[in-house]
């Protein structure tokens, strides 16, 4: 199937729509960024993860990168965050906190250093 | 010309058989007065293996127009019934539908809207309905009921339009009232109905698509209400093409206004539904007298048929707009409103006035017809003004 072409979607016409606002093609959303109302983003500490995969279950949004059966990122065009990643992931008892915590949007990232300094 | 039956049925048992006959595939309903008939036939009948049609007993008229516009956008036809509340229970979803352009087809039996509670016609219910998108059919008799109902089906899946069409009739007095009608042949009908191929399906995997998606903040919902606006306007062309079309295959007149004595008519009388008759009725009586009176009756209220009621009443010296619904705090009923807005334009300003008559059913007796009539006369003749919006028949 050929992609749907919306580049120009901000000039169209009304008759250039499709009739009833249908999007006539499958899965696109992929194609948009839609993380923009985001107010709070998932960290995940590295050091810290157990790679139990939880958030990987939970995320609502598929937006927990996984490579070689390794969390390794988070996809935050899709990420809405609403934080059920951070709310699952279980403590670590060897660090006394979890791995995911959410950070305001905009303010720096904790420290690599801080984070992986065991308690 | 096919075969046609005369039989002697109420309003209901004929809009059910002109759904039977339409073959939709899907009929979501719930009963209510005065509309049950019709969906306890099409239960029967599809329960009886009459009908192949997917028969969803849903819990309210809210859940039967959510089903309908699921339904639809899964690619059937899709076919129900309502009246008053059940209607006004519908609101969100009859907008979703025409906004969706989704083809639905629903019969409504006209009925007042509570409170006080009331269960017998007038046009409170459909006229509500008015701006939500549907091309909006009435009918006087229980014969235009199964006409109309037919055609809805072409006029609404016809790919100029697109839109989910009302087909009504009065409450009781065309719901109930056994009348005489023909009823055309099974074959006949299916092939006037046509098949219906649904672009946009969601059932077909083939070519995957989304409905009911999102155009806020800035995006393009504007523009389809502009689409929609093209639809409902390029209906009347639709309209007038199926109903001469139907017109030819069952040797029934169909106009989107239809007029009695209008031809050279000095008072008319402008009238929608069963009342029609009532107003005939008296004109007919007022002509034998020499008096020049006529009736012009909309069978078509959405898309508005603005032209056809000036070229209609071109010549005519006074006007009575008869409404069976309140626009409350409004200059008149809903009926008028649209009428004195399409004189308007006319290079002769036609003296025009508004009668309320007949809400929750309240008789619509002859000498009330009578009276319309005689005021019109003193209007025409310049011996009294027009008033303003009036009651008929109220104490």
């Amino acid at each position: 199937m050929t992609k749907w072409d919306v580049s120009n979607v901000n000039k169209w016409k009304s008759e250039e729509f499709p009739r009833g606002a249908v999007i006539p093609e499958a899965g696109n959303s992929n194609d948009y960024n839609v993380g923009g109302w985001r107010s709070e983003r998932p960290y995940r500490d590295d050091a810290v993860c157990t790679q139990c995969m939880l958030c990987w279950i939970f995320c609502p949004d598929t937006s927990v990168v996984v490579e070689d059966e390794k969390v390794v990122a988070f996809d935050y065009d899709h990420c809405k965050g609403c934080g059920i990643c951070a709310n699952e992931c279980p403590t670590n008892p060897k660090f006394g906190r979890k791995a995911i915590e959410m950070v305001p949007e905009g303010c720096e990232l904790p420290s690599a250093k801080a984070s992986t300094e065991v308690k | 010309m096919p075969e046609q039956k005369t039989v002697a049925a109420t309003g209901n048992t004929l809009v059910a058989e002109a759904i039977r006959q339409a073959k939709p595939d899907v009929i979501p309903a719930y009963p209510i007065t005065p509309q049950t008939t019709v969906v306890e036939e099409l239960s029967k009948m599809v329960a009886n293996g009459k009908m192949h049609a997917e028969y969803v007993n849903v819990e309210s008229e809210h859940s039967a127009m959510s089903a309908a516009v699921g339904a639809s956008a899964a690619g059937a036809r899709v076919a129900t019934a309502t009246s008053s509340q059940g209607l006004a229970l519908m609101w969100e979803e009859l907008h979703i539908a025409a906004g969706m352009r989704l083809p639905i087809v629903m019969f409504n039996a006209n009925r007042a809207l509570s409170a006080p509670i009331n269960i017998h016609c007038d046009h409170s219910d459909i006229m509500g309905a008015r701006d939500t998108g549907w091309v909006i059919l009435f009918a006087e008799t229980a014969q235009e009921a199964y006409d109309n109902t037919i055609m809805s089906f072409r006029i609404a899946e016809h790919p100029d339009v697109l839109l989910p069409v009302m087909t009504t009739a009065d409450g009781f007095i065309t719901t109930h009232a056994i009348d005489r009608a023909q009823v055309m042949d099974d074959e006949s009908v299916a092939k006037f109905v046509g098949e219906y191929v649904p672009s946009y399906a969601l059932l077909d995997f083939d070519n995957p698509v989304s409905h009911g998606n999102f155009a806020g903040l800035g995006g393009p919902y504007f523009e389809f209400k502009k689409q929609q606006r093209a639809a409902i306007d390029s209906s009347m062309p639709v309209i007038k093409q199926v109903g001469a079309e139907f017109s030819e295959l069952s040797g029934r007149p169909f106009d989107v206004v239809e007029g009695w004595g209008m031809e050279d008519a000095e008072i008319a009388i402008v009238v929608i539904g069963s009342t029609a008759g009532n107003a005939r009725h008296v004109a007919r009586a007022l002509r034998a007298k020499g008096v020049k009176a006529g009736v012009l009756k909309v069978r078509v209220f959405r898309p508005f048929p603005g032209e056809e009621l000036r070229a209609a009443l071109r010549g005519v010296k006074a006007v009575a707009v008869l409404d069976r619904s309140e626009s409350f705090g409004a200059e008149g009923g809903p009926l008028y409103l649209e009428v004195r807005n399409a004189l308007y334009d006319m290079e002769t300003r036609i003296p025009t006035v508004n009668y309320i008559y007949g809400l929750g059913g309240s008789d619509v007796r002859v000498e009330l017809m009578e009276r319309v009539y005689s005021d019109l006369t003193d209007i025409a003749s310049g011996a009294a003004q027009p008033s303003a919006m009036q009651y008929l028949g109220t104490r």
